[in-house]
């Protein structure tokens, strides 16, 4: 049995995901420093709104309000027992929009990153983190999430937990991980480096890739180092439009609708499947992509050259992976780490 | 290369240092308490050990951080190591009167509940030596301020992840400024959407591009201030 997304994909060949989440909702009257996740249930016809925004814009799939619904973050609002009720609550809101769309519209449930550093330095443990993710997962489930979407992650120990746990409600998944460090996440994976950890992990998403960082030039290259592996997993790209200017005394993302276009363009050339925006990304981008990407005839994959003279320049010379040797620092080596 | 063990007992004072600092690379905590242990058997400062052995050990890290060589998950296994080194140090060097590297108060601004970016920056400032009084996210200027006033605190860190809420650091400075205690702390800001054109516009000392950066401008700037007391 095939899950909804990958039967679009095989459908369609590709497929338009949604924007920014938090932008359109700063945009609705959101407070700074207030969880969205509580609109969940305290202003659910702004939440529809931002849903339907994508949806009509022309996305097939669009993300929950749920990206920070787990227990340690909604524990910095005295929230965390109202994980479930807030996953639920932003999936069903989901379900109402996509169910009415009058066209075949994909509900992912968002499960963004706990916040918390794993690993053998780190203060959160596999257990503990598996549980959060569970219980949110759980609660898109529950109220009718399509397609879980775990994203924004940056430690291969975090996307291995969240793996876990989405394994155990035995749902569908997509994740997608920062690549903001010189081309890296920031806890040092490389584009190539997240094939290979997701080849080893039990419960294989059905589609995985990169969202949000540095803006459009790096997202494409981190997309153009997964698919030289040869992967024939889905590849989803996820870009910002473009990045953060402050100009007098204002803040504004500097990608036009027409750059956002083009972006999505390459980014189905360098072989994403899954094409959406992130941070700054409304819905009159959304229709700029719709319509590029419903247009475009499909082509050879940009050059790293080609990219950069369209869309800007790389926020580092090399992304970690490839042939340049790695630089290593001389060490006396009489001790094994 | 060989691969015989190492007693560290065995080492001469140089080698002990210089094996001391590979150790901290490699994030090895024990054998930097015992290392730290063996230096004050021999009869060293506790602040000789924490600044020509653990600070400069952690330089190296931060150098190798900044150039891509070392990621975030090794940089917190060596502050975690030299933590355990500061942890034998500390009751001495207060005991000794020994200057401090300097203590911080950190938060993210209010309206901001992004905090990752600051708990790394945090980590690597303990890591470096510096006390660190950590509120937190949503902070508001009061937050900051009746802080920074409880205490002996030199340096004040703001974190903002978004676009819309760096702005507030500026009421922050402003309202030190009104008080007349501004010049009495550095203030050093960071975070993913700011810049250094940031920083200067809204009176920052310095933008901080990254956890290891902020650390190296942390301690230039306490430099300068011993050097003004001492002048």
């Amino acid at each position: 049995m095939s899950d909804k997304l990958t039967q679009m994909i095989a459908d369609r060949g590709y497929v338009l995901a949604d924007g920014a989440t938090g932008t359109n909702l700063f945009n609705m009257g959101l407070q700074a420093g207030d969880p969205p996740e509580l609109w969940n249930m305290d202003k659910p016809e702004n939440i529809i709104k931002l849903y339907k925004g994508a949806v009509d814009a022309g996305s097939d799939l669009f993300l929950t309000n749920s990206f920070g619904s787990n227990a340690s973050r909604l524990k910095l609002h005295a929230s965390q027992h109202r994980v479930h009720e807030l996953s639920r609550a932003a999936a069903e809101l989901g379900r109402e929009v996509a169910d009415t769309a009058g066209r075949n519209v994909i509900v992912a449930g968002s499960m963004g990153p706990t916040g918390e550093i794993m690993g053998d330095a780190g203060t959160l443990s596999h257990e503990t983190a598996v549980e959060m993710f569970e219980e949110q997962a759980q609660g898109l489930i529950d109220g009718g999430a399509d397609v879980l979407w775990v994203e924004t992650i940056s430690a291969p120990e975090e996307y291995a937990a969240a793996a876990e746990a989405i394994s155990n409600v035995g749902a569908p998944w997509v994740g997608t991980m920062s690549f903001d460090t010189a081309g890296r996440s920031m806890m040092g994976v490389t584009s190539v480096g997240m094939v290979d950890m997701i080849a080893n992990l039990a419960h294989q998403p059905v589609a995985f890739g990169a969202n949000c960082g540095v803006g459009a030039s790096d997202l494409l290259r981190t997309v153009l180092g997964f698919a030289s592996t040869g992967t024939q997993m889905p590849i989803v790209a996820k870009g910002n439009a473009g990045i953060p200017k402050y100009v007098e005394g204002h803040i504004h993302y500097d990608g036009t609708p027409e750059v956002m276009a083009t972006y999505a363009q390459m980014a189905r050339n360098s072989g994403a499947q899954i094409i959406g925006g992130c941070c700054g990304t409304m819905p009159h981008h959304l229709r700029a992509m719709r319509e590029a990407l419903d247009t475009m005839v499909l082509g050879a994959a940009p050059s790293l050259d080609e990219i950069a003279a369209t869309l800007g320049g790389f926020s580092s010379p090399s992304d970690g992976t490839g042939d340049t040797p790695a630089p290593k620092r001389e060490r006396r080596g009489r001790r094994r780490a | 290369m060989s691969e015989e063990e190492i007693i560290l007992s065995e080492l001469s004072d140089e080698d002990l240092n210089l094996q001391m600092q590979d150790d901290l690379y490699d994030g090895m905590k024990e054998e930097i308490e015992e290392g730290v242990n063996i230096f004050l058997e021999r009869g060293w400062q506790p602040y000789d050990i924490l600044t020509k052995v653990l600070v400069e050990g952690m330089r190296i890290v931060g150098i190798d951080f900044r150039d891509g060589i070392l990621f975030v998950p090794e940089v917190l296994l060596a502050a975690n190591a030299m933590k355990g080194g500061m942890a034998i140090l500390k009751p001495l060097l207060a005991e000794t009167g020994a200057p401090r590297l300097g203590n911080m108060v950190i938060g993210t601004v209010k309206g901001d509940i992004h905090d990752i970016g600051k708990n790394l920056v945090t980590m690597m400032m303990e890591g470096a030596g510096f006390e660190v009084k950590d509120l937190g996210i949503n902070n508001d200027a009061d937050a900051y301020i009746s802080e920074l006033e409880s205490g002996q605190y030199d340096i004040l860190g703001m974190s903002a992840l978004l676009t819309t809420t760096m702005p507030y650091m500026k009421v922050v400075i402003d309202t030190l400024v009104e008080k007349g205690t501004r010049d009495d702390y550095v203030v050093l800001v960071g975070g993913a959407p700011l810049n250094e054109e940031f920083g200067n516009a809204i009176g920052a000392d310095a933008y901080c591009r990254d956890a290891a950066v902020a650390v190296e401008t942390a301690k230039e700037f306490m430099a300068k201030r011993h050097n003004q007391l001492a002048g």
